[in-house]
């Protein structure tokens, strides 16, 4: 809420040096955030003054049409001056800066000659005067409003500081100068005088009719009727200054009187046309598919949760959010009825949010407004309306459902214990005297927290107001720690451990968004059995075409290597850890209340009622594993590089690895694997589909991998290995085998039959062309023989080798060349 | 070899008279200390001081000696083998330095050459910034609690004192699991971690609770829809406010260095009362530039949110609020990176380019 220093000193006897940044200062380190603190007017220098305009005469010898005006500024003789704008006639009371003044923006005025004539001063815009941004036209004042000659800067409130406040939802009494005021009072130790106590409702009897059908809906309603309004009535100059410097625009004057008594005492009104209320006005929930036609001219169809102010006839009103244009005040209103209401907070906010319709009454009806205000509220817009308006108040209907607040039982103490600082029960006291409690001393204190204070309603929110009060700055810093933490858990571990390797494997980590659409899962080929079709749907996701939670890392990567490939990137490694999300594992979320801590059962029905969200890793390469250089040509990332790295995870955690052939989507049937942890299926790498790749319009052979870090597991613990000092043999052979078998066979069938003294088997040459057949390939191994417990003689080692060489003929058909 | 010949005068033996030793050993020092390479000095060593050499031949000729004048002849030519060998010693020597002096110049490279061809691995700021705070709380005792990103409403708002009414849980603010009713949510704050440890474990509970969360707001320079945060939650006998301010200036200090505290503002959240706003003292400044880009000004950071857990939040998870209380506090990941690194963009963080994640390497 916006409110001009000048406004507030009207409540408190603020010292006059005392600035806006002094009270902004004090009620930030009161709880109340302050959004900008601005002074009006530092710059300008008068003399501004209000003069009427005398004549016109329009000079048409010029591009646009040019004014010389002469003006009664009280000074005896006419003024005279050039003007451009054209909203204003003789007899207008307008606002004239005089040669010698200074307007914001440091624009000196002085006597100059333009257009044929000496222009004496200058006729002000809103803009001009830094009032707001309108430069259409100049500022005619309201007729009666102030007399010829008379200071413009206070009549206008032109130099005036405006602090912003933003209002938390705890502190709907904020968003009243009433309430504010309470607050710089208490901030500066000063009297505070509830301006509340100076109105009383007069004449409540029963010749109007208003009742509350919904007691959920709202527990006070007070109703008057003022007659004989004047239609023709205009707001006076310093009520629409001051709505102007809270940040409301000037309408009419019962709609200004309504919000101005709302700005100062925090109670939203509405004024109706008496004469298009239909009988009874009462608050009730809207029947399904009533129609409304509210002030900004949406016609809204109502449903049963709505909250209105109807009449006989139909809603007049969304309750405590907008008025309905049918029974606005218009020119020919001649009665008034004014409507102060105190409406359940819940019900207001759920009702503004469904037509997403947030109005000043809202917010503050949604925050909690004090239910004793409505009387008041009344009898002072009362005073207003009938003071500028003519009117006559008639009678006024008081229907009064509250329901009073049983104390707060509490231990003075408790503030102390709670904060770690000590307070004297005598600063407690004072303390919640000046938010307004009242306080009853026994053993335990008996607190009534205050009408306006609708958020106190535990001990802990008087803790609040004691700390905050006392200052947030007098707690002390005392530092607590725990002696028994464990540390990571393993699975916590477990991630570090992949996300090193693959950043030392020069992969570079990217954190993408997990939404996409499920055309990515078409265009990569997923089968729709595929577990990943299993899609989540947001009901509202940022964009349409991403509606969907992630089945795969892939996609989000697949977006981000573009972009860096777009940006110029030409080698790109990525990865990414993260949640996936499968709608699988889970039921109906049961209702449970919060007035207790769950029943096992209810805690188990909660659990469950979750989708299952594995961890996964993935990623993705393009472009040049390594670049071209004075080392030699650049190498292509490949398929290699995308299982080299899911194997470095895997190995990472200790796991044994194992790699097989596998047709895969979105990988390239012919370049894809799965991969094995420990025997278990983890997950997939390779080069991806070329037709994938070209829907996607990726590069070609762009691999990538995914591994479900939930199956792989954590780190196993490691066994010292115990190793041979014996000297080693070394084999080197050669087999041919059909180009289909997969190497890694070969080698297991070695490692089967070369028994346990086969200490490893290296690959160092694959070979095709003269002498080995079509179709067939020679694949070349060192194998190393090492016993534990002696140096293995020739002959042992000859029928070692000739073991190992003879399981890979009868198990993948293998031939020994040479 | 020559006969033995005992009528043969020692003295006319031409090859063992001293003159000749004495030639014999100047030349073949003379021929060593002209080698200047290995190779050279094989050549005069084979010349010289080989089968094939003076000296050599001279020392066949003793054995032809009378007996009485071998003796004298072998030390004769003894003196000399000493002498040659010692010069022979001391050029290979020589020319060992001087050849490996000369190789390591012949191997000479330019070490300036640019040698990456690969461009380096990073993880994201984000991740080593979260496990960097982690760290820093398991020292102090507590534990990493993580939680579903996908959470029902129940852990997401309800537990948490966020009431059916509350604003935080429309769908301007809140993605929704489909279909309507679903009671899932993406959930808003790492909160509902909180409340999953204390539904699931017994007090003392001090955990920190890093991890992804989720608010409909559009990616801007300053907003994104998915986001880090780090929360922590103490529960434990007499824990106070004190303590709470206690554990934010460790923490700042340690993120942020030596003498940088926080200051508690009064403010609102459902979930905890008194409650307060966590400013940092600006790191940059320290409060003494108004001029400064980091604090604007202002001295102060806004870092995140905090308070004494409220007792509602308590009694829905289980907790005895007669024997225990305790704090949490809350804040985003990608604002602490953006003040600590000057990051200006918050899309940098989000987009994925290779060029800001590489700068940050391994650690933040």
């Amino acid at each position: 809420m916006k409110f001009p220093l000048s406004w507030l000193r009207e409540f408190v006897a603020l010292p006059s040096n005392v600035t806006a940044d002094q009270v902004a200062d004090s009620l930030l380190r009161q709880g109340l955030e302050v959004e900008s603190v601005s002074h009006l007017g530092e710059d300008l220098v008068g003399p501004v003054v209000v003069a009427r305009v005398l004549t016109v005469e329009v000079l048409t010898e010029f591009k646009k049409p040019i004014r010389w005006v002469s003006v009664d500024a009280g000074e005896g003789e006419p003024r005279w001056m050039i003007c451009g704008a054209e909203n204003f006639a003789p007899g207008d009371l307008v606002v004239v800066v005089k040669p010698g003044a200074i307007l914001p923006g440091g624009f000196a005025i002085t006597a100059r000659d333009t257009y044929g004539h000496t222009s004496n001063g200058m006729i002000c815009s809103s803009k001009e005067l830094g009032l707001g941004e309108d430069h259409s036209g100049i500022v005619v004042l309201p007729e009666g409003s102030a007399n010829l000659g008379d200071d413009a800067i206070a009549l206008l409130g032109l130099q005036d500081s405006v602090v912003d406040l933003a209002v938390t939802p705890d502190r709907g009494y904020a968003l009243s100068m009433r309430g504010i005021a309470r607050e710089v009072a208490t901030a500066f130790s000063l009297e505070f005088k509830d301006p509340v106590s100076k109105y009383a409702l007069s004449k409540i009897g029963a010749s109007i009719k208003a009742d509350i059908s919904d007691t959920t809906g709202a527990d006070r309603l007070v109703l008057s009727s003022v007659n004989g309004w004047n239609a023709a009535a205009h707001s006076p100059l310093w009520m629409q200054t001051r709505l102007t410097l809270c940040g409301m625009r000037p309408i009419s004057l019962a709609v200004d009187v309504t919000n101005y008594v709302m700005l100062e005492l925090g109670q939203p009104l509405h004024a109706f046309d008496a004469k298009k209320v239909h009988g009874t006005l009462r608050v009730r929930r809207a029947a399904s598919g009533e129609k409304l036609e509210t002030l900004d001219h949406v016609k809204r169809t109502l449903i049963t949760e709505d909250l209105v102010i109807a009449d006989d006839q139909g809603p007049l009103a969304l309750a405590g959010t907008m008025g309905g244009l049918e029974s606005e005040i218009s020119d020919s209103t001649s009665s008034i009825l004014l409507e102060a209401a105190h409406f359940i907070p819940a019900a207001v906010g759920r009702m503004s949010r469904r037509h997403k319709l947030s109005s000043e009454a809202s917010r503050r009806l949604e925050r909690g407004v004090d239910h004793n205000l409505p009387p008041a509220a009344s009898a002072r817009a009362i005073a207003l309306l009938c003071e500028f308006g003519g009117g006559v108040h008639d009678s006024s209907i008081d229907v009064d459902n509250r329901t009073i607040q049983s104390p707060i039982i509490f231990d003075p103490q408790y503030a102390s214990r709670l904060v770690g600082y000590s307070y004297s029960d005598e600063s407690v006291e004072s303390h919640l005297r000046s938010v307004g409690c009242e306080i009853s001393k026994g053993e335990k204190w008996e607190i009534t927290p205050p009408s306006w204070r609708p958020d106190l309603t535990i001990s802990e929110d008087l803790v609040e107001e004691v700390a905050r009060l006392e200052g947030y700055e007098k707690i002390p810093s005392v530092m607590l720690t725990q002696s028994s933490s464990r540390g990571l858990t393993a699975v916590q571990r477990a991630r570090r451990n992949v996300g090193r390797t693959l950043a030392g494997h020069d992969f570079v980590e990217v954190l993408n968004y997990p939404f996409h659409g499920s055309e990515v899962l078409d265009s990569f080929g997923v089968g729709k059995d595929d577990s990943r079709r299993n899609l989540i749907a947001l009901i509202n996701p940022i964009s349409e075409e991403e509606p969907f939670l992630r089945s795969t890392l892939l996609p989000g990567l697949f977006a981000t290597l573009k972009r860096n490939l777009g940006r110029g990137a030409k080698q790109v490694a990525l990865f990414e850890m993260g949640s996936l999300f499968f709608a699988e594992g889970f039921s109906q979320a049961p209702t449970i209340g919060v007035d207790k801590a769950p029943t096992s059962e209810e805690l188990t029905a909660l659990m469950g009622s979750i989708p299952r969200q594995p961890q996964s890793v993935a990623g993705v390469l393009a472009g040049a594993r390594e670049s071209e250089g004075w080392q030699g040509k650049s190498t292509p990332s490949s398929w290699s590089d995308a299982v080299a790295a899911a194997r470095a995870v895997i190995e990472s955690l200790g796991a044994n690895v194992e790699v097989r052939s596998a047709e895969m989507a979105p990988w390239h049937p012919g370049r894809g694997a799965t991969i094995y942890a420990d025997g278990d299926l983890v997950g997939y790498a390779g080069e991806i589909h070329p037709r994938v790749l070209k829907n996607l319009e990726l590069p070609a052979r762009t691999s990538a991998f995914e591994i479900d870090l939930d199956r792989l597991g954590v780190a196993r613990p490691v066994h010292a290995p115990i190793f041979s000092i014996q000297p080693p043999a070394i084999q080197d052979i050669a087999l041919i085998v059909a180009e289909t078998v997969a190497t890694g066979e070969v080698v297991q069938a070695l490692i089967a039959g070369g028994g346990p003294e086969l200490e490893r088997v290296d690959l160092f040459d694959r070979y095709t062309g003269e002498p080995i057949p079509d179709g067939s390939i020679s694949l070349a191994f060192t194998l190393t023989f090492r016993a534990h417990d002696r140096t293995l003689t020739g002959d042992e080692v000859a029928m070692m080798r000739s073991a190992a060489v003879s399981e890979a003929i009868s198990r993948c058909g293998a031939t020994l060349r040479g | 070899m020559s006969a033995p010949n005992k009528s043969y005068d020692p003295v006319e033996v031409a090859t063992l008279k001293v003159e000749y030793l004495q030639r014999v050993v100047a030349d073949a020092i003379a021929a060593f200390i002209a080698a200047r390479t290995g190779e050279d000095l094989k050549d005069a060593r084979i010349a010289h001081a080989g089968d094939r050499s003076p000296l050599s031949l001279a020392n066949r000729e003793i054995g032809a000696l009378p007996p009485a004048a071998k003796a004298e002849a072998g030390k004769r030519v003894a003196a000399a083998r000493q002498e040659i060998n010692q010069a022979l010693a001391d050029a290979q020597e020589r020319v060992d330095v001087a050849d490996e002096a000369r190789v390591v110049q012949e191997e000479r490279v330019d070490v300036t050459l640019p040698m990456r061809r690969r461009p380096v691995g990073a993880r994201h700021p984000l991740t080593t910034l979260r496990e960097r705070i982690a760290d820093l709380f398991i020292g102090m005792g507590y534990e990493v609690a993580e939680g579903p990103e996908l959470e029902s409403e129940w852990f997401n708002f309800d537990a948490l004192n966020i009431g059916v009414d509350h604003p935080a849980r429309s769908t301007a603010d809140t993605f929704y699991i489909s279909p309507e009713g679903s009671g899932l949510v993406m959930r808003t704050h790492t909160s509902p971690v909180q409340a999953r440890t204390m539904l699931t474990q017994q007090p003392p509970i001090y955990v920190i609770c890093p991890g992804r969360t989720y608010r409909t707001d559009e990616l801007d320079a300053t907003h994104t829809p998915v986001f880090g945060q780090v929360e922590g939650l103490v529960i434990d006998r007499g824990v106070s406010m004190a303590h709470l301010k206690g554990t934010l200036d460790h923490f700042a200090t340690s993120m942020f260095g030596e003498g940088i505290v926080t200051r508690l503002r009064p403010s609102f959240f459902p979930f905890t009362e008194p409650s307060a706003e966590v400013d940092l003292k600006c790191f940059r400044c320290k409060g003494a530039d108004s001029t400064c880009r980091t604090c604007g000004g202002q001295g102060w950071i806004e870092w995140g949110g905090c308070g004494m857990v409220n007792p509602k939040v308590l009694v829905a998870c289980g907790i005895d609020t007669s024997e225990f209380s305790g704090f949490a506090f809350g804040m985003g990941l990608e604002r602490t990176l953006m003040f600590r690194h000057g990051v200006t963009d918050m899309r940098d963080i989000v987009e994925g380019d290779v060029r800001f994640t590489s700068a940050f390497g391994m650690e933040v």
